[in-house]
């Protein structure tokens, strides 16, 4: 897991909980310093062929690290220092 | 022994001493149901919730779908239906479920029985009937609700209804699945914590205002107040209350308790099933969410299935349980 973070996504069907995960993940991006974009996608078909059946979706290097569920801003830090 | 003795005690320590209420008013009644039932329920709805969670968090919709693409058809409408149980259905989610069971080659009928399943049989729904109608009513619930789901799913696949879905489900198919990080012990018990509070304070308004409801029925509406209107004698009693279930699926919380007080006033038990059965598993928002995918044909026969199959469970026990 030593591969430099190119990208970052959330992806959701546009629900409450889904936004709310990217704007954590956004803040989380900034108390990083990490200079790299959040990318909000609502294509339910782009989750379904990352494999993952659950919304909404952290996706780091378009590779889903989290599903279904909106951690609070620390887990979601530890996931992207990886 | 009633593990619920102490909250007894201590509702009754509320309502007597603390309000100095005087015993045995219709008041003192209300007061001390409405209390006691609300610790009780309370206390049920964290521990439940919480070990749902825990088992949940070994069981991920992905893993779920690998178990149910490996199964023949009968088979897999059963176990579909039994993880429907401790799988939550939310609005974020029910598009992706629905895509990724059908796309990963999981069949449309083993898919519905999931989708049955899984809002009829919630853990909130549990919680309440186990607290307010015993563990019988929450058995046959349960029995019930799985029985529908499996039939319903059974049936669904047999229709050959695949062209009733929009034409882009087909289009994509995926195989294999992804590897979420596992979780650490310590990250089970976070999530399951967090998915607690998160369930808690969504409902407790509900909850709340359900049981308060219900409390003045219990005081002050005179026990087979309501018999004349929906005794298990009146035919009409359960398709009307399927029909009144439909659009209330956001209160399932709230409601509960509130049916739980009729049942007291009169309304025949196997009414009260069907009610709550339509109220968890018929709901319009789903229907809605649901068109993003298929005909509203399809939903049509989707909800009239599981509709008869809610009277038929509905009329059954009112004959069964007078």
């Amino acid at each position: 897991m030593e591969d430099k973070i190119t990208s970052i996504q959330v992806l959701g069907s546009g629900c409450p909980s889904c936004h709310k995960l990217f704007e954590l993940t956004k803040q989380a991006v900034k108390e990083l310093n990490l200079e790299i974009d959040v990318e909000y996608i609502d294509d339910i078909q782009k989750i379904i062929s990352m494999g993952v059946m659950q919304a909404p979706v952290l996706a780091v290097n378009s590779k889903p690290v989290l599903a279904g569920s909106v951690p609070d801003i620390q887990k979601i830090k530890s996931l992207l220092k990886c | 022994m009633d593990i619920f003795y102490p909250v007894k005690l201590f509702a009754d320590w509320l309502t007597l001493s603390l309000f100095a209420i005087t015993p045995k008013t219709l008041l003192a009644d209300a007061v001390n149901f409405f209390i006691y039932d609300t610790i009780k329920i309370f206390i049920l709805l964290s521990v439940i919730i919480f070990i749902v969670s825990v088992i949940r968090s070994f069981l991920p919709p992905e893993k779920i779908r690998f178990i149910l693409s490996h199964k023949n058809k009968y088979t897999g409408n059963i176990i579909a239906s039994l993880l429907g149980i401790i799988t939550p259905f939310c609005s974020c989610s029910a598009i992706p479920l629905f895509l990724g069971f059908v796309q990963a080659g999981v069949p449309l009928g083993v898919t519905f029985s999931f989708l049955v399943a899984s809002p009829m049989i919630n853990e909130v729904a549990l919680v309440l009937l186990l607290g307010l109608f015993g563990w019988k009513i929450a058995l046959i619930y349960i029995l019930s609700g799985l029985i529908i789901a499996i039939f319903s799913g059974i049936i669904i696949g047999k229709l050959k209804v695949e062209n009733l879905l929009e034409s882009f489900v087909y289009q994509n198919t995926i195989n294999g699945s992804v590897d979420l990080p596992k979780m650490s012990r310590k990250e089970r018990i976070i999530y399951a914590k967090k998915y607690t509070l998160d369930i808690l304070k969504k409902v407790w308004p509900y909850v709340l205002i359900g049981i308060g409801v219900g409390a003045f029925i219990h005081g002050y509406v005179p026990a087979d107040f309501l018999a004349k209107y929906a005794g298990s004698d009146k035919w009409y009693a359960v398709p009307l209350a399927v029909l009144i279930g439909i659009p209330l699926y956001s209160n399932a919380a709230g409601i509960i308790p509130l049916v739980g007080a009729l049942t007291e006033k009169g309304v025949a038990m196997g009414t009260t099933l069907a009610f709550m059965m339509s109220v968890t598993a018929l709901s319009l928002p789903e229907f809605m969410i649901l068109k993003k995918v298929m005909k509203t044909k399809l939903i049509l026969i989707f909800a009239g299935i599981v509709g008869a199959g809610i009277m038929f469970t509905g009329i059954l026990f009112n004959l069964i349980l007078k």
